[in-house]
């Protein structure tokens, strides 16, 4: 392969990265635009809020617990070398409540919510569903895609809140219960370090953002699918890639400029 | 070409050449790089989006599988345009719904799955939910693809009595040369996004022409090659003459 087509490969590569981060930004657009039918018929929200946040709910339970046992385990270990194992409970909470319920609730959402949605609206549009709606003179991005968008950017905080909270529970678990740090104290500095708006409205925001890159992500993944079953495979494999590179990425920005210097 | 009000029009020809697409344009999906489609005294490609939509309340049309709402029940598939473009009480819609399903022989599935029906019964209750608004303009893509003979007849003499019933303009896109000619009013030949032919059923039964000749009786070689063209046969097969 000479190097002008190597070269002009690249380009052709970046040109169309360029061009589908366009469409996706015109798609959210409009996604935003058409919203309001889906909050006028607010049950077709409440519907996809069953799917992508209850049914969510057992992963999240269980990846929580099983984080905030670990956190708790790993830090009890290294804070004993410190003499610090009171301060066991700020190190879970912080831990969670900062960084790995948000990203963690994110990357799960990715994997479970975010896969079936746009396996669900590939194959909607394989089967001409899509098609059929537009023909029926019913906009498919009012009808199908805005009440799956506010299902995901309400339940993402939600079950980044749950998982944080599940895995606390754990940490106390593993280190009160299990290993017999204080309880008082576990609770009463965590009490005094943890932060509402320093540390839990900024979880919270940084669950909101990534509610809402997964959704946006998972949604035009399927609306822009081929119509084939490898065109849907192959969309369903990039909202996970790109979702959850995408969620490592935010993180940091989000935390650079929200914990710099805190 | 000329779809008349109340008459059931086929457009036939091979795969490919454009039949889809020309539905497509029709339904105002796809915008033409020449000409117009005129629908109701309105040039579609001209009308922005509400204006293409009110267009579109006047037309159904049946997609080739059904492409009937999975996630809905065969009930709420074809509630699915009333609720949407009307104000019609929920009682009012029930009767509706029960009446279109009963129109195509299928009341009795109301409460199932579309997952649950056969190829057939997906068909017709498609067509239910295709004509729920009463169109004026009901599209069929390849209506009669995959089913089985007794289907095909049931479908078949469905499309003709609800176009008959409704006073609608019926257009449908097929291969099924003769389940189609004994239902149209009218035939549209197409190969190569042009039309190779026109005419009533009993005028494209007698044609001479080589084209309507070959796909009216489905003979496998004459204008439309049985091979697809490539290298020279022995040459391929490195042989010597």
């Amino acid at each position: 392969m000479s190097v002008a087509s190597a070269i002009r490969g690249i380009g052709h590569r970046v040109v169309n990265a360029v061009w589908r981060i366009g469409v996706a930004a015109r798609f959210f657009f409009l996604t935003l635009v058409y919203s309001g039918p889906s909050f006028r018929r607010f049950h077709l929200t409440i519907k996809e809020l069953f799917f992508t946040g209850v049914m969510s709910l057992i992963i999240i339970v269980v990846a929580g617990l099983f984080v905030g046992m670990v956190l708790g385990l790993q830090g009890y270990e290294t804070l004993k070398r410190y003499g610090s194992e009171s301060a066991l409970g700020v190190m879970v909470a912080l831990g969670l409540v900062r960084e790995l319920g948000p990203v963690m609730a994110a990357l799960l959402f990715a994997s479970r919510a975010g896969s079936a949605m746009t396996a669900e609206i590939g194959l909607m549009k394989a089967t001409e569903q899509i098609s059929a709606m537009e023909m029926m003179a019913v906009n498919p991005i009012a009808r199908i895609i805005a009440p799956r968008f506010w299902a995901g950017v309400i339940s993402m905080p939600l079950l980044a809140a749950l998982f944080s909270a599940v895995g606390v529970f754990g940490g106390y678990f593993v280190g009160v219960v299990q290993i017999g740090v204080d309880e008082g104290s576990f609770w009463s500095q965590m009490q005094a370090a943890v932060d509402f708006r320093e540390d839990i409205l900024n979880g919270v925001i940084k669950s909101l953002v990534f509610g809402t890159v997964v959704t946006v992500i998972s949604l035009f993944e399927g609306f822009d699918a081929p119509p084939t079953a490898e065109g849907v495979s192959g969309a369903t494999t990039r909202t996970v890639v790109t979702s959850s590179l995408a969620i490592l990425m935010l993180d940091f920005v989000l935390t650079a400029i929200m914990f710099r210097g805190s | 070409m000329r779809f008349p009000r109340g008459k059931l029009v086929a457009i036939m020809g091979l795969s490919g050449c454009g039949k889809t697409t020309l539905l497509r344009h029709i339904g105002g999906v796809l915008k033409p790089t020449g000409g117009c489609v005129r629908f109701d005294g309105q040039v579609l490609h001209e009308l922005d989006q509400r204006g293409l939509y009110a267009a579109r309340r006047k037309m159904g049309m049946l997609f080739q599988f059904g492409a009937l709402f999975t996630d809905m029940s065969v009930y709420d598939n074809v509630a699915f345009q009333m609720r949407e473009h009307t104000d019609l009480p929920e009682e009012l819609i029930h009767d509706l719904v029960l009446m279109k399903l009963h129109a195509v022989g299928l009341r009795g599935t109301h409460h199932l799955m579309p997952s649950e029906l056969s190829g057939g019964m997906a068909r017709r209750v498609a067509l239910a939910r295709t004509i729920a608004l009463d169109p004026m303009l009901i599209m069929y893509d390849e209506p009669f693809a995959g089913l089985d003979p007794i289907s095909l007849t049931v479908v078949g003499d469905l499309i003709r009595q609800l176009n008959n019933a409704l006073g609608a303009t019926s257009i449908i896109v097929t291969h099924d040369v003769q389940e189609s000619l004994k239902i149209v009013d009218y035939v549209y030949f197409m190969a190569k996004g042009v039309i190779m032919a026109e005419g009533t059923p009993d005028e494209i039964r007698a044609s001479e022409g080589d084209f309507v000749h070959q796909f009216v009786h489905g003979e496998m070689d004459g204008p439309v090659p049985f091979h697809y063209p490539g290298n020279d046969y022995r040459q391929d097969l490195n042989l010597r003459a």
